[in-house]
């Protein structure tokens, strides 16, 4: 599904990612942790296409296809998807006027027909039940006056709707209390399934109560230093990220 | 010869073509001496600092109407709101063009000021209401001296206007240069209602100037709409001069969609004569390319427990212009007065200006008034995210420009007009969004 060769990349010329490598096929959960400032959000970013991340060296593969090169909406196109650490606001748009947007331009981009409206409020009716989230949330502005943890569930409805093939979530679970994480686990886990991927980047391992990874990595310094099962995320959480500095030195 | 000096001397021909004896030709010699005196306004006026009429007075105007100059409805049916059963006001070069017009005087009078200005019926109604609150600056003046033609409008007591009225001037470029002075006197008396949307459109690249007069009156509890597109060719300027006396509890809006012309400048003054009175100012501008647009707003609140909502955004393209001028005034009698204005911007263009200046002069102590400023450009983070979505970069500045005017397009009360004003945006930040906001 994703495969990164030993990318470099750098933002204002500083260089955060320094070759690396990782490979998650579909139907698996990876998850990547990190102390801050390690590199996980570029990560993130740089798979999305945000342009201010430069790539100087290695590349990002989808489905076999490079798409180092693409832009941003051709990579959601191609099935990207990327839960922001921070959404965004954008008052005057709606959460439903968002996303039938999102849905028919990527519609478009793939030859489609749009969407019939019937099945659009069909298809945001069950997603937003799966999210639990309050029909009223939609007809307001995107984000706008929402609390951290509806921000959070907000993201991954929109990744419910987009049914992407690989989905990122960059720290979706940081600012969430206990019942908006089981909220936001419990969808993520239904959206799972053979044909898609997810990489989930953390700080915590308290969503791996919930969803469980695969893979378990440890980014530090703009490498993964360190991957295994779930059992690394409980060992990096009673050890700490010291321990993996120890490590590498030895 | 300069315009000014055209336009004085032209007056003695003007008295040819009207009843000199009528009680408004006094108002009219008056005027004609008051715009010698005062000429046009020039940038060292402060009202004036940030718009130059220079260039627009240098044509060689044709200052009145010379021919009547036919147009079929199906070659300008696009500039009228076709899909909405309304009255309709239609000039040609001025002129008005019985054809493309619907008039009534079924219970109300929506006609042409040339009858209002002439004949016995409307003699209250001129006597009371013509002239009394345009003031006596030269562009003003100007257009009283050769006021003649415009729309009419009167709404007696109780009365609903049962169909909007549109109020449309074509230009046909017959001329080289075409000065336009329409003059429109609009009464509403109390309890009644009416919608009205004006529009100037010119049909070719000739130079056109319109010097505009509108005096709104609305009675106690009347309700007024005004909506106002402009959306003209590169060669039109358009100087409007709206001016708006309120009574007691009365309710008047005036919507502002400024989508292009040479230079266009709106003075929009509402002067508040009772209590417990709502005005609403709100504007879209979405300019690019020289255009300019200037608007100028007044609100003088006189009386005590009265309200003004001001909310004018502007996009600047290219080399576009823009101005907001806004002044509030509130007299020591005007205690309890709620007046908010706010006017933010977006400049898409490093050359894009925008002179954004709130003027407040408060008397009362016991008010509640703020007004707000911004000026920015489209957020990269946003625009980040939306692509993310797979929104094209086009698509989601556009949807960020739609989403950014969006409060001001709700607040339009006619369905089809606002569906409209959504395909011109769409027009003019060329894409398709699929979907009214």
């Amino acid at each position: 599904m994703l495969e990164i060769k030993d990318i470099h990349a750098s933002v204002e010329g500083k260089e955060i990612l320094k070759g690396l490598s990782l490979d998650v096929k579909a139907g698996e959960i990876h998850v990547i942790m990190g102390p801050n400032g390690s590199g996980k959000s570029t990560l993130a970013n740089i798979v999305a296409g945000k342009e201010e991340y430069e790539v100087t060296e290695g590349s990002i593969f989808l489905e076999g296809e490079d798409i180092e090169e693409l832009a941003a909406e051709e990579r959601a196109h191609k099935g990207v998807f990327l839960s922001f650490q921070y959404p965004v606001e954008i008052p005057g748009l709606t959460v439903t006027n968002f996303m039938k947007t999102a849905i028919n331009e990527t519609r478009k981009a793939q030859g489609l027909e749009e969407m019939p409206a019937k099945d659009m409020l069909k298809k945001i009716r069950e997603k937003s039940e799966l999210l639990e989230i309050d029909r009223k949330f939609l007809s307001r502005s995107l984000n706008k006056g929402f609390s951290g943890g509806e921000k959070k569930r907000n993201e991954i409805f929109q990744m419910a709707m987009m049914e992407p093939k690989l989905a990122i979530l960059d720290e979706t679970d940081s600012g969430l209390d206990i019942d908006a994480l089981r909220i936001v686990a419990n969808g993520v886990n239904k959206l799972k399934n053979q044909d898609n991927a997810i990489v989930v980047i953390t700080h915590y391992q308290r969503l791996l109560e919930y969803i469980v990874p695969d893979f378990v990595h440890v980014l530090y310094d703009g490498k993964i230093v360190k991957s295994g099962t779930k059992e690394l995320a409980f060992e990096l959480e009673e050890k700490g990220y010291d321990w993996i500095k120890e490590d590498i030195k030895v | 010869m300069e315009l000014k000096d055209k336009l004085v001397s032209s007056f003695l021909a003007f008295e040819n073509t009207v009843d000199v004896d009528a009680p408004v030709h006094d108002i009219r010699s008056q005027a004609i001496k008051t715009f010698e005196e005062k000429g046009f306004p020039s940038k060292k006026e402060e009202a004036w600092k940030y718009t130059s009429l220079k260039t627009v007075l240098k044509h060689d105007y044709s200052v009145f109407p010379k021919e009547e100059n036919a147009l079929e409805f199906r070659d300008v049916k696009k500039y009228f709101l076709h899909d909405l059963d309304t009255y309709k006001i239609v000039f040609i070069d001025g002129k008005y063009s019985s054809h493309l017009s619907e008039t009534t005087h079924d219970k109300i009078d929506v006609c042409l000021m040339s009858a209002a200005l002439t004949r016995d019926k409307y003699r209250v109604v001129i006597d009371n209401y013509f002239n009394k609150i345009a003031p006596k600056d030269g562009l003003s003046s100007l257009n009283t001296a050769f006021s003649k033609e415009g729309a009419y409008i009167y709404i007696p007591k109780n009365k609903l206007a049962d169909k909007p009225i549109q109020i449309i001037h074509l230009s046909t470029g017959k001329e080289s240069a075409q000065l336009l002075q329409p003059r429109n006197l609009i009464v509403v008396e109390e309890n009644s209602h009416v919608q009205i949307i004006e529009r100037h459109q010119s049909l070719t690249d000739n130079a056109v100037l319109t010097n505009s007069v509108t005096e709104i009156f609305a009675d106690k509890r009347a309700v007024v709409d005004y909506y106002k597109i402009q959306n003209d060719n590169q060669e039109a300027s358009l100087i409007d001069n709206t001016y708006i006396e309120q009574q007691t509890q009365s309710l008047v809006s005036v919507h502002t969609f400024a989508f292009g012309g040479n230079i266009t400048r709106n003075n929009l003054n509402f002067y508040q004569k009772g209590e417990g009175i709502n005005s609403v100012l709100n504007g879209i501008t979405i300019i690019e390319g020289k255009q300019h647009v200037d608007h100028n707003t007044l609100v003088h609140h006189t009386e005590p427990n009265c309200e003004s909502h001001q909310d004018y955004k502007g996009i600047f393209d290219e080399r576009a212009t823009g101005v907001f001028n806004g002044k509030i005034i509130v007299n020591k009698e005007a205690q309890k007065t709620n007046a908010f204005q706010s006017n933010n911007n977006i400049l898409l263009s490093d050359k894009a200006t925008i002179n954004s200046k709130p003027q407040l002069e408060i008397f009362a102590d016991d008010v509640k008034c703020s007004h707000g400023c911004t000026i920015g450009q489209l957020d990269d983070n946003v625009l980040f995210y939306m692509r993310s979505r797979g929104i094209g970069e086009k698509e989601a500045r556009a949807l960020l420009m739609y989403a950014f005017a969006n409060n001001v397009l709700e607040s339009v009360k006619i369905p089809q007009l606002k569906s409209r004003i959504n395909k011109l945006i769409a027009n003019k930040l060329n894409v398709n969004i699929g979907f009214d906001l």
